[in-house]
């Protein structure tokens, strides 16, 4: 049954949209049978909803203008990162207990300064054109770092040998379908190994408006964001890529950056313009890799002792709840 | 991988369970061959070659197994379309979310307050004298101890890069060396202004370029454009 004051939706467009149309109490849109009318007084339905919505936004503004200073102040919007999910393991700057367990883990002596980190950057079997590229990418970012190709030599053999190469850490790039998805990061003398999913790799030459290669120089380290106790033992990882020291002549600047569990890595070269301005220009290769398992010891895929993996099932259901 | 030669005859046709006779073929790959020989001893010749081509492909394949077992095998991980399409989306709002150059910016700003450049910029004047504005007196003479130190290490560092622009006259840095020895020479307003136009003018392909291009350079280029002829005449 039509009411009159709603008119006929006719074929297609139909009349123009009433500034007010009433609808019967029991009516819904989802209940008429035919699917081009149904539609169209679901679009009508939802410009409607959109002109409340915006009518209340100005009635709001007007008050608030009308108050002036005594308007209360404006509420917060919520982001994902104000609602997220407490952590317990959140690390507190001041905690005992973190700086005992930093102080004798694994990279005691590369904080301390008694080792130089020297990397060892390798691929999966028979990497292709990009992989390659990107492996040589980034040896020039990281200082002191050599690639070698793997023709087909298990990892379990590889590393005692580089630990008597007085090697610190081994990288291995994954390879899927020629372009790179994943990645290793083993710190070698018995050190945790990351394994992480790579995605958005994107070469020097892909990158818009980029300087040019990036010098020898050490490059300064920026780690943002590592908030909880597996974050902190990440982000040790990482900064024990590069040596202690960086050059400041050299204004290059490597940053690892998490957000929402997914750790973001960019190469810039900076400029202070005065000093409260800088300008940055990214050089470097980038991707973004997200955490898949921590292990305990070096790469050990069977009998490994694993400090943290991801389950989806367990860990992926509360959209505010991120780990690292 | 035991090999068994499997035959059957049409006498046997009505009998589906005993159709088959099996014999365990040897391991030894000749003694295999004599063996299949004296099996199909009054079959055609044809059929005999061929099955004796057939053993010869398995075990050869067999071999290869047994190789392969022993080096590393990959293991092949399906990618689950729907999840790959939800970290997708998810990390490209992560980057929304990240705000990098911001927070890249906001990061070194915040080590240059804090001294950890040393004076390589002479930027850390003002900082300085904000920092003394601020502070009480007894933060004030800490100031001035960290400021002590702050020399040394300035002494070491302006020592360092000066012998470096001595040397190495064609850097890649030319922005950098430009910094150097004019904030070596003098320290006055003009000459920061100088500076600036000059590293700004000398960047004639202007290499910093997205955020770093703000309208505000090309209004301090023109207020210098003014000055300059009087600096240069000064100089001259």
């Amino acid at each position: 049954a039509r009411e009159g004051s709603r008119p006929v939706p006719g074929d297609g467009a139909g009349p123009p949209a009433p500034e007010r149309v009433l609808f019967p109490p029991t009516f819904s849109v989802s209940e008429i049978k035919n699917k081009q009318r149904r539609h169209f007084m679901f679009l009508r339905w939802k410009q409607q909803q959109r002109k409340e919505k915006l009518a209340l936004k100005k009635k709001r503004k007007k008050e608030r203008e009308a108050l002036g200073d005594k308007a209360p102040p404006k509420a917060i919007p919520k982001t994902i990162e104000n609602q997220r999910v407490y952590d317990e393991t959140t690390v507190d700057p001041n905690d005992e207990e973190v700086a005992f367990d930093e102080a004798t883990d694994e990279f005691a002596p590369y904080f301390n300064r008694q080792t130089v980190p020297k990397i060892l950057i390798t691929t999966s079997d028979r990497p292709r054109g990009r992989t390659v590229r990107f492996c040589e990418q980034l040896a020039t970012v990281i200082p002191n770092s050599h690639v070698y190709y793997r023709r087909g030599l298990a990892l379990k053999r590889i590393i005692p040998q580089c630990i008597a190469r007085d090697f610190t850490d081994l990288i291995v790039i994954n390879e899927d379908r020629k372009i790179p998805n994943g990645l290793v990061l083993s710190h070698l003398p018995d050190g945790p190994t990351a394994h992480f999913r790579m995605s958005s790799v994107r070469l020097r030459k892909e990158i818009k408006r980029k300087g040019k290669e990036p010098t020898e120089h050490v490059p300064e380290v920026i780690l943002n964001n590592f908030t909880t106790r597996l974050g902190h033992s990440i982000g040790r990882m990482f900064a024990a890529l590069f040596p202690h020291d960086p050059q400041f002549i050299g204004r290059q600047v490597a940053t690892f950056h998490n957000q929402r569990d997914y750790i973001f890595f960019r190469f810039h070269r900076y400029i202070f313009k005065s000093e409260k301005k800088v300008g940055i220009q990214e050089l470097g290769p980038r991707f973004t890799l997200k955490l898949r398992s921590l292990q305990k010891g070096t790469f050990d895929s069977k009998f490994g002792e694993y400090e943290w993996i991801h389950k989806r099932r367990e860990m992926d259901t509360s959209r505010r709840k991120f780990h690292l | 991988g035991r090999c068994y030669l499997y035959m059957k005859t049409i006498e046997r046709a009505a009998f589906p369970r005993r159709l088959w006779e099996r014999v365990l073929l040897n391991k030894n790959y000749e003694k295999a061959l004599e063996e299949i020989d004296e099996n199909l001893i009054y079959w055609p010749r044809f059929i005999r070659h061929k099955c004796k081509q057939r053993f010869t492909k398995i075990t050869q394949y067999l071999i290869r197994i047994r190789k392969l077992t022993l080096k590393r095998q990959r293991k092949l991980v399906p990618l689950r379309r729907k999840i790959e399409r939800r970290e997708n989306r998810r990390e490209e709002k992560a980057l929304v979310a990240a705000q990098l150059d911001s927070a890249i910016e906001k990061e070194l700003l915040e080590r240059l307050k804090q001294d950890t450049y040393g004076d390589i910029y002479n930027f850390p004047i003002h900082a300085f004298d904000k920092a003394l504005q601020q502070q009480d007196a007894e933060s004030e003479s800490d100031s001035e101890a960290e400021g002590e130190e702050d020399d040394e290490e300035e002494e070491d560092v302006a020592k360092r890069e000066f012998v470096e622009a001595e040397d190495s006259e064609l850097s890649d840095f030319e922005d950098m060396d430009k910094l150097e020895t004019s904030s070596e020479e003098e320290q006055e307003e003009e000459e920061e202004v100088e500076k600036k136009a000059s590293h700004s003018k000398s960047k004639g392909k202007t290499p910093l370029k997205g955020p770093a291009r703000r309208k505000r350079p090309y209004i301090e280029i023109e207020y210098e454009e003014e000055t300059e002829p009087s600096t240069k005449s000064k100089a001259a």
